[in-house]
């Protein structure tokens, strides 16, 4: 394999690697960008998963198991919603919380259910997303350079990599170009300026994480059902977490979000390549370092080294009308 | 509690009622505004003021009365009802999102549409008519953050305007203002006033209800005491319906016996975070026994100065000396054994901790003394026996040492920054802003403590915004402007001569 060819299964194997990041983190962009913090992206995905699974295995279709996968994620955007936004909790605990729920209910009910250890049974081909060959890949597999390019990174995924990258231009629609999303930026900003402007604070955050799960839920679904054929314990590995990084590392902007989860989907990918490989002078060189690199660049983000990230303003704060 | 007025009235409360638990924040209040007039509420900090606004704003809900709109009754369920039944309110804190442009603020909650790009156009065509008729200039596509307070004001005006709001209710509006800001506002208010519009205006300041309104009101613990024809009344009486006795408005003071140079500051200059610099070769020298005023609009470097001379924020050239040596370096907790007291600016930001008790709090910073301690731990019992002498000395309310410091009022918590500061018997002070927020009685107080202080041969360093505060109260007036001290003046120097100083205007 020349170098080419190296880069072209790398950047393949990127992009595959990207989407559940760029799902979570949208979706983590809807919810902060709306002043609720969202470390529960990691619960959501995983018990999204785990459903997508469930009902795919069950029903032999996957749309209905994306369904599924969103309809949990919405559920635990709700319980999210009901302790920080109703009752005015913390949103870290409650996140967490969430993330330990699902990291406890998915093996609990996964091994009631199927009896594999966690897992769940093996998903049938037509309950899963698989690759969708474009018009004329293989047509233009032969062209230098461009072919390899379209037939093995744009062409050849499925469907719910091209819904992620869509979700992109949408979100950014949505958040810029309409009442829902000016009012969704305000609310992260401001809830006093939404409040005195008579719209409730309350039902906008509500939305927004309604929003926030609905993303997730694809997130999830595309773990389980689209990158594997079953639900794995722990199968979302901490990518939530990543994905919140990613968020914070693209300063909370839809265009940025998507670049920053391909670069830390290429760094997951460049780590799977270098596993057992041994550079020259170097020798071989350790994987973790690539797989803490994403946190390593928000870090150092974060110090300030790149610019500023400036959170929005009421992140992280229940809102309480004030005297 | 109506007067006989020409006009048919805007608006009428009658029977308004409202407790918070035990709190009785407004007792059966009667209330009549004429349409097109200025009418202000007047009254200390808690008397009812807010509470009273923010039922008609839909805020909150009388338990008792009703609320008449041009003679018809209505029910305000929330703020979307106040809008609709044309009242407007500015905020004391803006409600203005910071990184929104003013076009964007103007149309939160009022959108014109599922989309925003049908309504941008409309805005803006209605922003250029507003500015056209009532004179609010401001550029719809600045974004909030960079745009000076003055004119963040004036978008929130444009905002309830832009709602078509008949009636306008505008909360300690001044408060955040520099003079010629406040001058533009009262001039705005004059010409909405003139178009027909009705202005409630709240606030603490006697001064602004004489220059602008037509009629006042006055509460006091929780009650409507008075209304009057601004015309009609004076200072004094209003100063004395509000506080409940006599006030004295004017602080008395004998002449200034200066002694030995206590503080010296040489040739300082302070940048703040950004690295702009904000104080510009600064010098002058504090004696024992005087109080020195810096006069100045906000943001002139008056904050970095004093951060500076506590210890605070460093200079980057310069030197600070306290009894002739330099104390570069040296810390706050170093200053204070040096005997230099701060009272900051902000007592919420500096001066307190609000979630500590009221004795936490009125020893903070001087809890390393060897009578608050025993080793490595606190002696609470005499830090919270130390407490009840100063509330007791410096009339602190409620008198309860055990207290969350949050649920004092401004005056009261300024109270205790003060009574801490004082009380140790320090032998400089430097205070900022000694009396923000606080309400008319505790203003007479904390002054009558500075002069004091002063009395008894302590050097004084007084930062104050208020400008018939560092009249008042000053030996010597520096005017800051721009980082730099412009000029120096004797405590009797002119409003006026001091105003163009710190316009930058004259020397």
């Amino acid at each position: 394999m020349d170098y080419f060819d190296i880069f072209i299964s790398i950047l393949g194997s990127a992009v595959r690697l990207s989407i559940p990041l760029l799902f979570t983190a949208l979706a983590g962009l809807f919810s902060e960008r709306a002043g609720i913090f969202d470390i529960g992206l990691e619960g959501k995905m995983l018990a999204s998963a785990f459903a997508a699974a469930c009902v795919a295995y069950w029903t032999g279709n996957a749309w209905f198991g994306l369904l599924g996968g969103i309809g949990v994620s919405i559920a635990f955007s709700f319980v999210h919603g009901f302790a920080s936004i109703t009752n005015r909790g913390n949103q870290i605990v409650s996140g967490v919380a969430l993330n330990f729920v699902a990291a406890g209910l998915t093996i609990v009910l996964g091994q009631a259910w199927f009896r594999q250890g966690g897992r769940t049974g093996q998903v049938p081909p037509e309950g899963r997303f698989s690759s969708i060959v474009l018009p004329g890949a293989d047509m233009m597999r032969d062209v230098p350079i461009i072919g390899p390019l379209y037939a093995n990174v744009i062409s050849g995924n499925n469907i719910l990599t091209y819904i992620a990258f869509l979700m992109v231009p949408i979100s950014w629609w949505v958040l810029y170009r309409t009442r829902f999303g000016l009012r969704l930026r305000a609310v992260g900003e401001n809830p006093g300026a939404v409040d005195t402007a008579g719209i409730s604070v309350a039902w906008m955050r509500y939305r927004s994480l309604i929003v926030a799960g609905f993303l997730c839920g694809f997130a999830g679904t595309y773990l389980s059902i689209a990158q594997s054929a079953a639900f794995i314990n722990n199968m979302s590995a901490g990518k939530g977490y990543i994905a919140l990084a990613a968020l914070i590392f693209a300063k909370w902007k839809p265009v940025p979000v998507m670049l920053a989860c391909l670069l830390f989907g290429f760094l997951d990918a460049f780590a799977n390549f270098m596993q057992g490989k041994s550079l020259p002078l170097i020798g071989e060189v350790p994987v973790q370092i690539f797989q803490a690199l994403p946190y390593i660049l928000t870090c150092v983000l974060l110090a300030g080294f790149i610019g500023t990230a400036r959170p929005p303003k009421a992140g992280g704060v229940p809102y309480t009308k004030e005297r | 509690m109506s007067l006989d007025s020409p006009k048919e009235p805007a608006i009428e409360l009658v029977g308004i009622d409202k407790k918070f638990g035990t709190v009785h924040a407004n007792k059966n209040i009667n209330l009549t505004v004429a349409k097109g007039s200025i009418h202000g509420i007047i009254g200390e900090n808690g008397a009812g003021k807010s509470t009273l606004m923010s039922i008609l704003y839909g805020f909150y809900h009388a338990d008792h009365g009703e609320i008449r709109i041009s003679g018809k009754p209505v029910t305000i369920r929330d703020s979307q009802a106040a809008i609709a039944a044309g009242i407007g309110m500015v905020h004391q804190h803006f409600m203005l999102v910071e990184n929104f442009t003013v076009l964007e603020n103007v149309m939160l909650g009022a959108e014109g549409g599922q989309l925003l790009a049908k309504g941008v156009a409309s805005a803006r065509k209605e922003l250029k008519r507003l500015e056209d008729d009532y004179g609010l200039e401001v550029d719809p596509d600045a974004v909030i953050e960079e745009l000076p307070v003055g004119s963040q004001q004036r978008v929130e005006i444009l905002k309830a305007l832009y709602r078509g709001a008949d009636i306008l209710i505008l909360d300690e509006p001044t408060g955040v203002l520099t003079p010629p800001e406040a001058d533009h506002l009262f001039k705005v208010l004059r010409v909405l006033r003139d178009q027909g519009k009705t202005i409630i205006l709240i606030t603490h300041k006697l001064r602004e209800i004489m220059a602008i309104t037509d009629t006042v009101s006055v509460m006091r613990r929780g009650e409507m005491v008075a209304t009057r024809k601004t015309a009609e009344t004076t200072v004094e009486e209003l100063a004395e319906l509000m506080v409940g006795r006599r006030v004295l408005l004017r602080v008395e003071k004998g002449a200034a016996n200066p002694g030995a140079v206590l503080m010296s500051v040489r040739n300082l200059t302070v940048k703040d975070s950004r690295g702009v610099t904000m104080v510009d070769d600064v010098s002058f020298d504090v004696r024992a026994g005087e109080i020195v005023g810096i006069a100045g609009v906000a943001g002139n470097g008056q904050s970095e100065l004093l951060e500076a001379i506590a210890g605070i924020r460093k200079p980057s050239s310069g030197e600070i000396l306290i009894h002739g040596k330099s104390v570069a370096g040296v810390d706050p907790a170093g200053l204070r054994d040096l005997g230099l007291a701060h009272i900051p600016e902000d007592r919420h930001h500096m001066g307190l901790v609000l979630k500590f008790e009221e004795y936490e709090n009125s020893v903070l910073g001087y809890h390393r003394d060897a009578k608050y301690g025993r080793g490595p731990l606190l002696d609470l019992e005499a830090m919270r026996k130390d407490a009840e002498e100063k509330i007791g000395k410096y009339d602190i309310r409620p008198p309860n040492p055990r207290l969350r410091t949050a649920n004092f009022s401004g005056g009261n918590q300024q109270k205790i920054v003060v009574a801490r500061e004082i009380e140790r018997d320090p032998k400089m002070l430097i205070i900022g802003q000694p009396t923000r927020g606080v309400d008319i009685g505790a203003i007479e107080f904390i002054h009558k403590r500075i002069i004091e202080m002063r009395d008894a041969g302590k050097a004084v360093l007084l930062v104050s915004v208020e400008l018939d505060e560092i009249r008042s109260l000053s030996d010597r007036i520096l005017v800051m402007f721009a980082g730099k001290i412009v000029g120096e003046k004797s405590g009797e120097a002119g409003e006026q001569t001091l105003g163009l100083m710190m316009a930058g205007i004259a020397a």
